[in-house]
């Protein structure tokens, strides 16, 4: 009992120093800027509980879940997928130009958008993928050149000329508006629309946990991620584990905003948010790769973006939550990685103290 | 060993005699190229002048990147660091004058060095979070600090006072006898004259300064007892460790110096190029700047070859968009070249892959009038996966560069 109590401790000190930290970190920011903390974080707090709010945080999570989701899958592995953001911006892309073409019964135009989005952003996550298995390329690298590339891709395809066009009342460019077959319900609550896409994520999360966890594939994912060589040497195929893991990662990626795209906008612009790369790889790292840990990271995050407006207006710089995410990220890692060393410590001694004694009877006895 | 040296490219580039033939025969290329399109922008002064404007930010985010990596340590912070370089350059060089906003600049990469440095080298944290979330971090902290700042100086949340300007030079009497020289259109001198002229006119002093950084790098990592200890932490941190080698702290040296370039390369942005501060100005240029040291495969020359490489393609895309569509010309022809030659030591997948690319960028060549500005604009990134996908095997990293390194443990 006590040696359990201890391990819940020990796992629970490191999110809890972390997010201290950070708002130690805020809070001084915060006092040179010449504002209370408290008063602050009460702010941040009750608006963010506002019920309107609380329905567009939730559609928020679903987007930031996903993408948690891709990375968790990628980090099982030792991957640091950080072509997310590429990969869901194109799939997204392409979905919505693949939905905008074609007016199918909705049991036939819903999976088929969805599926363009799983496979194009499991073939974009597959040359980084390819790239690492094949010649050895880190894949933090290739994914940062493929990030700026498919950006420069979306933007010249959304040309009016080639697949966009051009908005009604704006200038912005989109992609033309998915048939009405191609729209999925939201549910109405608490007095906002709530993106039914949510059933997807929380699929998703119980698929990533199930197979993960109780399937030989991600058994395997596991095992090659401890040990590259250990894996291989069992007989797991570790090359073809770690194509398999980024192209699944990338699939998970092309889900993210896919809520936005079937329950609210229709189209594609380029108003979708960037930066869901390093959203996603902190919320895995927040959430442990846990299915639960990144919804509630995810929340958390949402949350705290949801609430920045209302800075502004009270003329606190909202930038301040930025901030607050950078340190909470660095802060976390940071943390985990000094945890692991003092529990890790506390296990030699342990070890120590075990064998230790046996050590000497044995060479008492040698003696002898 | 014996696969460098009949390595093709690698004689080329290591014998001096071979590189002035090569870089006469691009000239001459170019020349011909300039003449046959009759886009004279491509050698004129201004276009010279605007690439080593473009270059300069791109180097010094390459020489960074190169200062970390060879210490084995990646720094994926570089576009963090540039931003904060960005910022202290045109607030201190607003309020102090533009030298001191520069200094600043470095000040402020630096410090942002040292924080990765002290993640990821004491608190042994991965080295791709740390980098991330110092770009998250430096993104954050000039937009929080713009927000600060600026608006009592006669700024705006993004925008930052005038920065008072450097003053630039020009080698008086060369200068317009080669600019008038290169309006000429003479074969090859005028081109010669022109470049050579954009180099020699109106030179801001800072670009000089900036310039400096490359052979001092070069002379430190290659020619002092620092630097080949430096490379030593790249290739085998628990050797050097082993003999009396203090990684950790050449490593916080390293990183150092690595943010401070980088910060230069921001404050080159902010108080030379723009003159002030606008918010996003960066546009990705860290993530260029590492994408040149691969392109450069971990050499100061190299670094500068591909800085010079994408800082010339910006320069063309933004004067005019026509020019990077003749330098497709010179692609086609360097590639049917470099076939030849693969044909003539019968490597048919060489011949084959080589022709191809020529007939390819030729038929893209004909049909197309420009190119897409879309296009321009990933080509640094396009280029370093290509290098990356075909090249890897030519590639020379510093071995231990990105692997977590823990002192007494085994890595």
């Amino acid at each position: 009992m006590n040696k359990k109590l201890s391990k819940l401790f020990w796992a629970l000190i490191a999110p809890i120093a972390a997010i201290l930290f950070s708002l130690i970190f805020v809070s001084i920011i915060l006092m040179i800027k010449g504002a209370a903390p408290l008063s602050t974080f009460q702010l941040i707090l009750s608006y963010g509980a506002e019920s309107e709010n609380i329905i567009a945080e939730l559609n928020q999570t679903i987007a930031y879940y996903l993408a948690g989701v891709a990375a968790a899958i990628g980090f099982r592995m030792l991957l640091f997928n950080i072509g997310i953001d590429g990969q869901y911006r194109l799939a997204i892309f392409i979905a919505a130009v693949v939905g905008g073409a074609t007016n199918l019964p909705t049991f036939l135009e819903l999976p088929l958008i969805i599926l363009t989005g799983v496979v194009v952003g499991a073939l974009w996550a597959s040359i980084a993928g390819y790239l690492k298995v094949k010649r050895n390329i880190s894949e933090v690298i290739s994914n940062i050149m493929l990030n700026t590339i498919a950006s420069g891709l979306i933007i010249y395809l959304l040309q009016p000329s080639r697949l966009g066009l051009k908005g009604k009342n704006s200038d912005n460019l989109a992609t033309p508006m998915i048939p009405k077959s191609g729209w999925m319900p939201s549910i109405h609550i608490l007095g906002g629309e709530l993106y039914s896409f949510a059933f997807v994520a929380i699929g998703v999360g119980v698929l990533y946990w199930v197979v993960l966890n109780k399937s030989v594939f991600g058994f395997n994912l596991r095992a090659t991620g401890m040990s590259f060589r250990a894996a291989r040497a069992s007989g797991v195929n570790a090359p073809r584990m770690i194509f398999i893991t980024m192209a699944l990662s990338g699939a998970i990626a092309g889900l993210t905003g896919m809520g936005e795209l079937l329950s609210s906008t229709h189209t594609y612009s380029l108003a979708f948010p960037t930066g869901y790369a390093l959203t996603g790889l902190a919320l895995a790292l927040l959430g442990r790769n846990n299915p639960i840990g990144i919804a509630f990271a995810a929340f958390f995050w949402a949350f705290l973006e949801q609430a920045a407006p209302i800075l502004d207006l009270n003329g606190i710089p909202k930038e301040i939550v930025m901030m607050m995410q950078g340190s909470i990220i660095l802060s976390t890692v940071a943390s985990y990685e000094i945890v692991k060393r003092i529990t890790r410590r506390q296990q030699q001694r342990l070890v120590g103290a075990v064998d230790a004694p046996q050590v000497v009877t044995e060479a008492k006895g040698d003696k002898a | 060993m014996s696969t460098l040296k009949e390595n093709r490219l690698w004689r080329i580039i290591t014998s001096p005699s071979r590189m002035m033939l090569t870089v006469a025969g691009v000239v001459i290329l170019v020349s011909v190229v300039r003449q046959f399109t009759g886009i004279s922008d491509i050698t004129s002064p201004g276009a010279a002048g605007a690439t080593i404007r473009f270059t300069i930010p791109l180097l010094m985010a390459g020489l960074g990147g190169l200062w970390a990596e060879r210490s084995g340590v990646i720094n994926i912070g570089l576009e963090g660091m540039m931003i904060l370089g960005t910022w202290f350059g045109a607030w201190f060089g607003y309020l102090y004058g533009p030298w001191v906003g520069i200094f600043a600049g470095a000040v402020g990469g630096a410090l942002a060095g040292l924080l990765h440095a002290i993640l990821t080298v004491r608190v042994g944290i991965d080295q791709a979070v740390s980098g991330l979330a110092i770009n998250l971090l430096g993104a954050g902290t000039a937009r929080f600090l713009s927000g600060v700042f600026f608006i009592g100086a006669g700024g705006d949340v993004n925008v930052s006072p005038q920065v008072k300007s450097i003053s630039s030079f020009t080698v008086p009497g060369l200068s317009p006898f080669l600019t008038s020289l290169g309006q000429k259109h003479i074969l090859v001198i005028s081109d010669v004259a022109g470049v050579v002229a954009g180099f020699i006119t109106s030179i801001n002093w800072a670009s000089l300064v900036m310039i400096l950084a490359l052979p001092l790098t070069s002379w430190i990592l290659w020619k002092t007892r620092f630097g080949l200890r430096m490379r030593f932490c790249g290739e085998n941190p628990s050797a050097a460790e082993s003999l009396g080698v203090n990684v950790y702290r050449t490593r916080y040296i390293a990183l150092a110096v690595s943010g401070a370039l980088a910060g230069l390369g921001g404050a080159y942005i902010s108080v030379v190029v723009t003159g002030n501060y606008l918010e996003g100005q960066t546009a990705g240029r860290g993530y260029i700047g590492l994408a040149a040291v691969i392109f450069g495969n971990w050499q100061p020359a190299g670094v500068l070859a591909g800085a010079a490489l994408f800082g010339l393609t910006d320069a063309l895309r933004v004067r005019q968009s026509t020019s990077v569509h003749a330098l497709l010309l010179v692609v086609i022809v360097l590639a049917a070249v470099y076939s030849l030659t693969k044909l003539r030591k019968k490597d048919w997948k060489g011949f084959g892959i080589n022709l191809g690319i020529a007939v390819f960028v030729l038929a893209y060549y004909m049909i197309n009038k420009v190119v897409p500005d879309e296009f321009v604009t990933f080509f640094p990134n396009l280029t370093t996966i290509l290098v990356l996908a075909f090249l890897s095997q030519k590639l020379r990293p510093p071995a231990m560069a990105g692997a977590p390194y823990r002192k007494g443990e085994e890595s």
